[in-house]
């Protein structure tokens, strides 16, 4: 079971690394100065989730480090869901990334803090404080975004339409968190899934924001098979510890 | 005739304030030239910090380790919390916050021109933080006791945080001058791009500077450009012996009678030429700056509307209350 928990402890940090990657990107242009600080408290909030999931997932191995883990792996070796790597295309998209992802981590987060392994559980617990925060962060500005202007609203039905094929993702479960929810360690997607869509709907009724009438959905993420962005992340994330091997920083 | 003496009066009395040391605030009366001299000074404050961002911005992305990364990003973000304060202490003197981005973006403001400089490899971010932001210190501590009291009070936290940068910059270099040669090569490649731009950001030599005599007066500078780039010189020499490099002078020695060092010539020719828009960067900070705001507007106007639109079912919803009462 420890290998398991290794590889859910990397699926759980690896969500967080490449959103909190795609939020880091617009640190210095965000569209003002108050959301440029508040992308960028996310950001670092995410990061803190990976370097503890991470710290954690190193001592399970011989001898890797948090680093070896975040920058030398391969691209099919990373398990975000292929939503945290959509690109910042603007930001009513930047936002309703942030929010599916909230809507999906708080509930995840909230079964975690009662996980069989205490470790788990405390990370989850400190987790659960930041994510509260972010959820109030991005439903607010959904709501901007849609009850604004007639630009804001378009662009935001825009994100949405382009967005939504990629929430189920989140909530289907892979082999591995099958396996890993049913060992008490990991959290019960089913239950996630329903919180999930309860806050979707809430804060979409508020604005009369539809949820898309499409079956078609988009997932691989969570197996490694990723989108044609994803290179390009590690080109970045991984630059220096690939042209630089074996240094200390 | 009466009106002069008045303002005579007023003035006399006002230079007086300060000179006991005491604090201007914003709904005392100042002269004009005080007024426009103290919005030029902290809003190119605050543009500074706001386009010195965009440098350090370049390799968040690319830290090389997690530990690197947050701390690269929680700085770059102390730097937009610093322009938010700068800017609220100048909008106290009675200018708005958009006013300023528009004659920043316009390039009619100006900002320390050490940002208009590339930055090339991860040593950059260790050398900014020794030189540009030790250099910054030098020059922001005096104003942490400046006449006007939102200035002097923003200064004491960004002193206190810029310090934080400081060290964290220095010991990014000392991480990397204990590393490998490929790594001391790095730091020092950094050393030998960024020494003499940091050098200049002190200011153009006392005989040519054309604010000192009026700010020395306001207590907005408390020493000349030169004494203050002296006391650079000889804190950050002693720091370069300790990590193994060598400051690209040569110039550079003790010298026993004046009790200080020695430099050379810095480039004039190259400063004037970055500060009037010709350096590596300029064009490509302003357009990332404009680039920002443009794509940031359609979200300010929907911010602002549907704020209005919630105030305007809050007064609805109050209004029968009203009515009633």
């Amino acid at each position: 079971m420890q290998e398991k928990t290794y590889e859910y402890l990397l699926l759980l940090g690896d969500h967080s690394l490449i959103l909190g990657h795609r939020l880091s990107e617009l640190c210095g242009h965000g569209p003002s100065l108050e959301t440029d600080i508040a992308l960028t408290n996310i950001s670092l909030d995410l990061f803190g989730q990976v370097r503890n999931y991470f710290q954690y997932a190193a001592e399970l191995t011989d001898g890797k480090t948090e680093d070896d883990i975040a920058m030398l792996r391969y691209s099919h070796e990373y398990k975000n869901s292929l939503l945290c790597e959509q690109p910042n295309e603007d930001f009513a998209h930047i936002i309703l990334r942030q929010f599916f992802f909230d809507a999906f981590h708080l509930p995840l987060l909230e079964q975690l803090q009662h996980s069989k392994d205490p470790r788990l559980a405390a990370i989850a617990v400190k987790s659960l404080k930041e994510s509260k925060y972010h959820i109030r962060f991005s439903s607010q500005w959904v709501k901007r975004l849609a009850d604004g202007t007639d630009l804001s609203r378009q662009k935001m039905q825009d994100a949405l339409a382009h967005l939504w094929a990629y929430t189920t993702e989140l909530t289907e479960p892979t082999p591995l968190e099958t396996e890993i929810h049913a060992a008490g360690i990991g959290a019960d997607l089913a239950a996630v899934k329903t919180a999930f869509d309860d806050r979707v709907k809430s804060v979409f009724d508020e604005v009369n924001l539809e949820i898309p009438d499409s079956k078609y959905y988009q997932k691989g993420g969570k197996t490694g098979v990723h989108s044609e962005h994803f290179g390009y992340i590690l080109s970045d994330l991984q630059y220096m510890q690939r042209a630089y091997p074996d240094m200390k920083w | 005739m009466k009106n002069t003496t008045t303002t005579d009066l007023l003035e006399k009395q006002f230079q007086d304030r300060i000179d006991r040391g005491e604090s201007i605030e914003p709904k005392d009366w100042m002269p004009e030239k005080y007024r426009k001299t103290h919005i030029r000074q902290i809003s190119q404050h605050a543009h500074s910090e706001i386009v010195g961002m965009l440098p350090e911005g370049n390799w968040i992305t690319r830290a090389p380790t997690l530990r690197r990364k947050t701390a690269l990003l929680a700085k770059v973000q102390d730097e937009a919390g610093h322009g938010l304060y700068l800017y609220s202490a100048t909008e106290t003197l009675g200018v708005s916050r958009d006013e300023l981005f528009e004659q920043l973006h316009s390039g009619k403001a100006k900002y320390s021109s050490i940002f208009n400089y590339p930055t090339l490899s991860w040593a950059d971010m260790g050398a900014i933080g020794w030189l540009v932001d030790g250099a910054a210190i030098i020059n922001q501590v005096p104003l942490t006791r400046t006449s006007y009291g939102p200035y002097a009070r923003a200064m004491v936290r960004v002193c206190k945080e810029e310090s934080f940068h400081q060290r964290q910059g220095y010991e990014i270099m000392l991480t990397l001058c204990n590393g490998t040669e490929v790594q001391k090569q790095m730091a020092q490649n950094a050393l030998d791009r960024w020494w003499w731009p940091s050098l200049a950001m002190f200011g153009p030599p006392d005989a040519e500077s054309t604010h000192t005599e009026q700010s020395m007066k306001w207590k907005i500078k408390r020493k000349t450009n030169d004494e203050l780039r002296q006391q650079f010189v000889d804190i950050t020499k002693p720091q370069a012996d300790i990590l193994g490099l060598t400051i690209p002078d040569p110039d550079l020695k003790w010298n026993e009678e004046r009790g200080h060092y020695d430099f050379g010539e810095i480039d004039w020719e190259e400063f004037w030429q970055v500060v009037k828009g010709h350096g590596p960067c300029n064009k490509q900070r302003l357009a990332a700056r404009n680039k920002a705001w443009d794509e940031g507007a359609w979200v300010r106007d929907a911010a602002l509307a549907y704020a209005e639109k919630q105030e305007a079912k809050r007064a609805e919803e109050t209004a029968p209350l009203q009515k009633a009462g």
